[in-house]
């Protein structure tokens, strides 16, 4: 949006003298200084116009009433708690919003210390209470094109009501007396899904909550489980071709990394397919930043899990290798090397070829942070090690790039991370190394030929069509 | 003789291959742009025997090379033979219709649906359609996404047995599993709807348009709308309130604000869809609420289709339902807590006048547009000074000129270049509304400040500013206020000021003429060859290059020439380069 660009900041227009070397003024010093945000934005999509004030009877503690009479007020408190209150209007029901604060409190206090609270009864009331507080649909973002990177998240307005009852409701799943046999009747398929739902939130806290929220019932209700998987593929698909937009995506990751570590072996196909047609697709998403950490710890879970599927993840990187930006390759690097940590060795032959022609270009890459990481594999001595054993195969591949960057690459300190890497290849097989050295010349040669054969063939290619149209349009005759 | 069949010696099909096997992307992607190359050195029964097949079977490969793919064989009919063997295109085509990537897969329907168009009835129902059922019926997300795409195309022209399987398979995918399919399905309803027969619209389409309006998804939701206008264009108006009716209310105040929003951004579609009456009676109603929606973004939507919804009323009663349902929304709106709101409705605000008359604009419309002359938001300000011609053309630009001018003045120094960019822009209509006085006196000091803002992007529009004012209001003018002014700034301490005369002069010689240019300009330009900064230097070599045709030769040989070659022997490279070329440009060797 045309308002949300920062302008440059004022250039001095008083450069006085005539002197060529004063007379500088520099209209183009664009330090992109962001002003500081006045104040966090707050947004909320919870109110429905109501326009009539809101009355709540007050109740009793439940501390104060006979223990038998408890349980009858628990469910008196939840129904109460169910009224939600509009937070974008600051002045409005100021003393209710206050006591559904303290009876959401007490009811956190209660659902901790307190036995045999828990009826049959109270089930459906609190699945209740909780889903008409955190169910909603999440308001518009904020700034056209929110950018998690750089854009301050917009804050939900009615946290101090929401935060209280996500308490309450962890409290309710990790408590003693919860039984997810009663529980399954209220959090069931349709719940979860709109849980699901809410990590699209902007906001980091409400999105820590629903973390532990699903992992709790992902660990209590068996009968979900493969649910609650389709539906977080199904998520992670739209995001990755649809939208690009979601703003959980590190949070689902984080619950997949653990779930992942507890698959059974043999992994099932659904689990195989989930690794190669959803996360190594969410690879090529723009904002990989925000969620790589989480990805490829679930990448390497599934690699630990069962090292056949090391060649389909590897070749599936090298497939969306990225072409343009030099941020991500940095990150496919890293994630590279954390797979070749635990790679065994029967799986590094059966993928080293396509790997180090990739890994060649990076090594070759203009851009010295690529270069630099690509060459930082040198240090690795698992790697080394593996490169070692292979050297026959890997040296040809590596050769030429690191022959030419020696002599030409811009970067003094790449210059001198490849004099390294060619002493160590030829301390690994020094009569190879001399035999590339000594036809380096001539391959190359070898090359340009063929390049020219390539440009005469489509030159040919091109005569022809340009015949054929010209036959078709009766210019000259068949 | 290399005949219609290609020549076998010279274009052995390994070698092509081998080009498109090639283990750079780029070569590989070069190939396969070229394929329809490839396909004539073939000829068209080895293109059908030998380069098919290869490629359906080795399709795994870059998207990017998939989508140039699936790009070439939507033109392939005729390299492989014609119509009659069209059909051979089909397996290549299925493969990317399931692949992950959604414009590859976009790509590969698209140009399924091209080819079937070129397939007979008969190859239709027998290679065409088992396709479609094959790709609806698919294990993968993807191909059944696909499927969704190719019902409509195939419909019209099978037997009615094979029309019922259509339409049952589309059926299915319309209650799919996958949200992903669900949507497919629901964007394509509409485009299947208007395939089929009216019967089956009413039972058929109707019952699935009603399932996925009230899917659990909004994402689903939302496209239920789109289908809803090409639905309503389809039905008799008598089945309008019973089968399409029930389901717009249910959207327009549905939970979700994105379906809300849909319903306010196909306002005027749905508008024309559902006719006049229905209009009076539900529409009316439904935009006051949207127009006073709880969300932003929703508002925003609807106010940008106030007038166009207005312009659309029945011409009968047009002026009452809004003088007293609609315009009572609009003036809340001008004060919105939101600026896009109020932005989105000064867009479009000033297109009522023309519907409400000169008495109903000056009683009512004017002290909104004045209110949002003083809005605080620049881009509010901006709209609103940006359609001024519609008021123009009702009442005169003069009732506006007193609130007018202070708000071009603000907007002329807003903090952020993109808004003074803006006003800029405007800066030639406003002048051609308000009329040469008006401007000499008010605006000619600010678009004279411009030239020496500190952004480049606002001197540069400044300049082209200020010839487009030449254009009109002639050479005359432009000697006696504007080219003193430019030509007094080369003197200027600042080199980017004093660059700025240069540029001002490349842009204005043109239109002041040879007498304005060689008198007045072209001695300040050589004046200037002197300056200590190189970059000033250079431009006055282009300068001189960009007036030298408008200038006559005798000027060129002896004044221009020397001064170039003097910048041609200069000790700065760059100097040197652009007057050498000026030179050869102006032919001065």
């Amino acid at each position: 949006m045309m308002g949300d660009r920062p302008s440059p900041p004022r250039a001095m227009s008083s450069a006085a003298t005539t002197s060529p070397s004063v007379d500088k003024v520099d209209g183009f010093s664009r330090k992109s200084v962001r002003k500081a945000k006045q104040k966090r934005s707050q947004s909320s999509s919870q109110f429905r116009s109501q326009g009539k004030p809101i009355e709540l009877t007050p109740l009793p503690l439940l501390k104060d009433v006979p223990t038998p009479e408890q349980p009858e007020l628990f469910l008196k408190k939840l129904q109460q708690c169910c009224t939600v209150f509009d937070f974008m209007d600051t002045l409005s029901d100021l003393k209710m919003k206050e006591y559904k604060r303290s009876t959401l409190n007490e009811l956190v206090d209660y659902v901790t210390v307190s036995r045999g609270y828990l009826t049959e009864q109270a089930y459906p009331e609190v699945v209740k209470m909780v889903s008409h507080n955190i169910f909603r649909t999440l308001p518009p973002s904020d700034s056209n094109e929110f950018d998690p990177e750089e854009d301050e998240p917009t804050l939900e307005a009615s946290w101090p009501h929401l935060q209280l009852v996500y308490e309450f409701f962890i409290r309710f799943l990790e408590s003693q007396e919860f039984q997810p046999s009663i529980a399954k009747k209220y959090i069931d398929q349709k719940f979860v899904l709109q849980l699901l739902e809410l990590f699209d939130s902007e906001d980091p806290r409400e999105r820590d909550y629903l973390k532990t929220v699903l992992h709790r019932i992902y660990g209590k209700f068996l009968g979900l489980r493969a649910f609650i998987r389709k539906q977080i593929n199904n998520i992670f698909l739209r995001f990755v071709y649809e939208t690009e937009h979601f703003n959980g995506v590190a949070e689902l990751l984080e619950i997949l990394g653990s779930i992942i570590n507890g698959f059974a072996l043999p992994l099932k196909a659904e689990h195989k397919q989930f690794l190669v047609k959803v996360l190594i697709p969410l690879h090529t998403v723009r904002s990989l930043s925000l969620f790589h950490a989480q990805l490829a710890y679930c990448i390497v879970q599934f690699l630990e899990k069962d090292p056949t599927l090391t060649e389909p993840v590897i070749r599936g990187l090298l497939k969306f290798w990225p072409k343009t930006c030099s941020q991500k390759e940095v990150m496919f690097l890293g994630e590279l090397e954390e797979i070749l940590d635990v790679i065994e060795p029967t799986q590094f032959v059966k993928i080293q070829e396509p790997l180090f022609k990739q890994i060649s270009r990076c090594v070759s890459s203009p851009h010295f942070q690529v270069a630099e990481r690509a060459l930082y594999y040198w240090n690795n001595e698992y790697i080394m090690s593996l490169i070692e054993e292979n050297s026959s195969v890997i040296l040809p591949i590596m050769f030429s790039s690191l022959y030419r960057i020696s002599k030409e690459h811009w970067n003094p300190a790449i210059v001198a991370l490849v004099y390294n890497v060619l002493k160590a290849f030829m301390e690994m097989n020094s009569t190879l190394f001399d035999e590339l050295t000594a036809t380096y010349k001539s391959d190359r040669q070898r090359e340009k030929k063929k390049e020219k054969e390539r440009e005469e063939l489509w030159k040919k290619l091109e005569d022809l069509e340009l015949k054929r149209g010209l036959r078709r349009d009766g210019i000259i005759p068949t | 003789m290399a005949g219609a069949d290609g020549d076998d010696s010279l274009y052995p099909i390994a070698v092509l291959i081998d080009e498109l096997r090639n283990e750079d992307v780029q070569l590989r992607l070069n190939s396969i742009k070229k394929l329809s190359t490839i396909a004539l050195a073939l000829g068209v029964e080895r293109t059908r025997t030998e380069l098919l097949p290869f490629l359906t079977d080795t399709i795994y490969d870059e998207d990017e090379v998939l989508l140039a793919l699936a790009e070439q064989l939507g033109n392939f009919t005729v390299l492989v033979g014609g119509p009659e063997y069209v059909h051979c295109l089909l397996p290549p085509l299925e493969s990317l219709a399931t692949v992950e990537e959604t414009v590859v897969r976009d790509k590969a329907v698209e140009s399924l649906r091209k080819i079937s168009q070129e397939h007979s009835p008969v190859d239709l129902e027998v290679h065409f359609e088992p396709l479609v059922k094959r790709l609806a019926s698919g294990d993968w997300f993807t191909s059944r996404t696909s499927a969704c795409g190719l019902f409509s195309v195939c419909y019209p022209r099978v037997s009615s047995t094979v029309k019922a399987e259509i339409r049952q398979h589309f059926r299915t995918l319309c209650s799919d599993d996958t949200p992903m399919v669900r949507r497919a399905a629901a964007s394509k309803l509409g485009e299947f709807a208007k395939v089929l027969e009216l019967d089956y619209v009413k039972t058929d389409i109707i019952s699935l348009f009603t399932a996925l309006a009230s899917d659990e998804q909004d994402s689903v939701r939302l496209l239920a709308v789109e289908a809803c206008v090409s639905i309503a264009t389809l039905l008799p108006q008598e089945d309008l309130e019973t089968l399409v009716m029930p389901t717009l209310r249910q959207a327009a105040e549905d939970k979700s604000w994105r379906v809300r929003y849909m319903v306010a951004d196909k306002f005027s579609e749905l508008q024309k869809a559902v006719g006049p009456e229905i209009t009076k009676n539900d529409l009316v109603p439904a935009f006051q609420n949207l127009l006073k929606d709880c969300e932003a973004e929703v508002r925003a939507a609807a106010a940008n289709k106030v007038k166009e919804f207005c312009e659309n009323l029945p011409e009968d009663n047009r002026e009452q339902i809004i003088m007293t349902h609609i315009l009572p929304c609009v003036k809340e709106l001008v004060s919105d807590t939101n600026q896009h709101v109020k932005s989105a409705l000064a867009s479009v605000i000033m297109g009522l006048s023309t519907i409400l008359g000169k008495d109903n604009t000056i009683e009512h419309l004017l002290p909104l547009f004045l209110a949002q002359l003083k809005d605080e938001c620049p881009e509010v300000r901006l709209n609103i000074i940006s359609n001024l011609d519609c008021v123009n053309e009702v009442i005169g630009i003069r009732q506006l000129s007193q609130s007018l001018l202070p708000a071009i003045v603000e907007l002329a120094e807003d903090a952020k270049w993109r808004v003074r960019l803006a006003i800029i822009e405007y800066m030639p209509l406003l002048a051609g509304q308000l009329g040469v006085e008006f401007f000499d006196e008010k605006l000619n000091t600010l678009c004279m400040a411009w030239l020496i803002d500190h952004v480049y992007a606002i001197r540069e529009a400044a300049t082209c500013n200020l010839m487009k004012l030449v254009e009109k209001f002639g050479a005359e003018w432009a000697q006696n206020t504007i080219v003193p002014k430019v030509l007094g700034m080369a003197n200027d301490p600042n080199y980017l000021h004093r660059m700025t005369t240069l540029f001002c002069i490349n842009a204005l010689s043109e239109a002041c003429g040879q007498e304005i240019t060689t008198k007045q300009m072209l001695p300040v330009v050589l004046k200037m060859s002197n300056d200590q900064v190189a970059n000033v230097r250079f431009n006055v070599a282009k300068s001189l290059q960009k007036i030298g045709p408008v200038l006559d030769s005798n000027a060129l040989q002896t004044e221009v020439k020397p001064v170039l070659e003097k910048l041609a022997s200069d000790t700065d490279m760059d100097v040197k380069y652009f007057a050498q070329e000026a030179i050869s440009v102006l032919a001065l060797a």
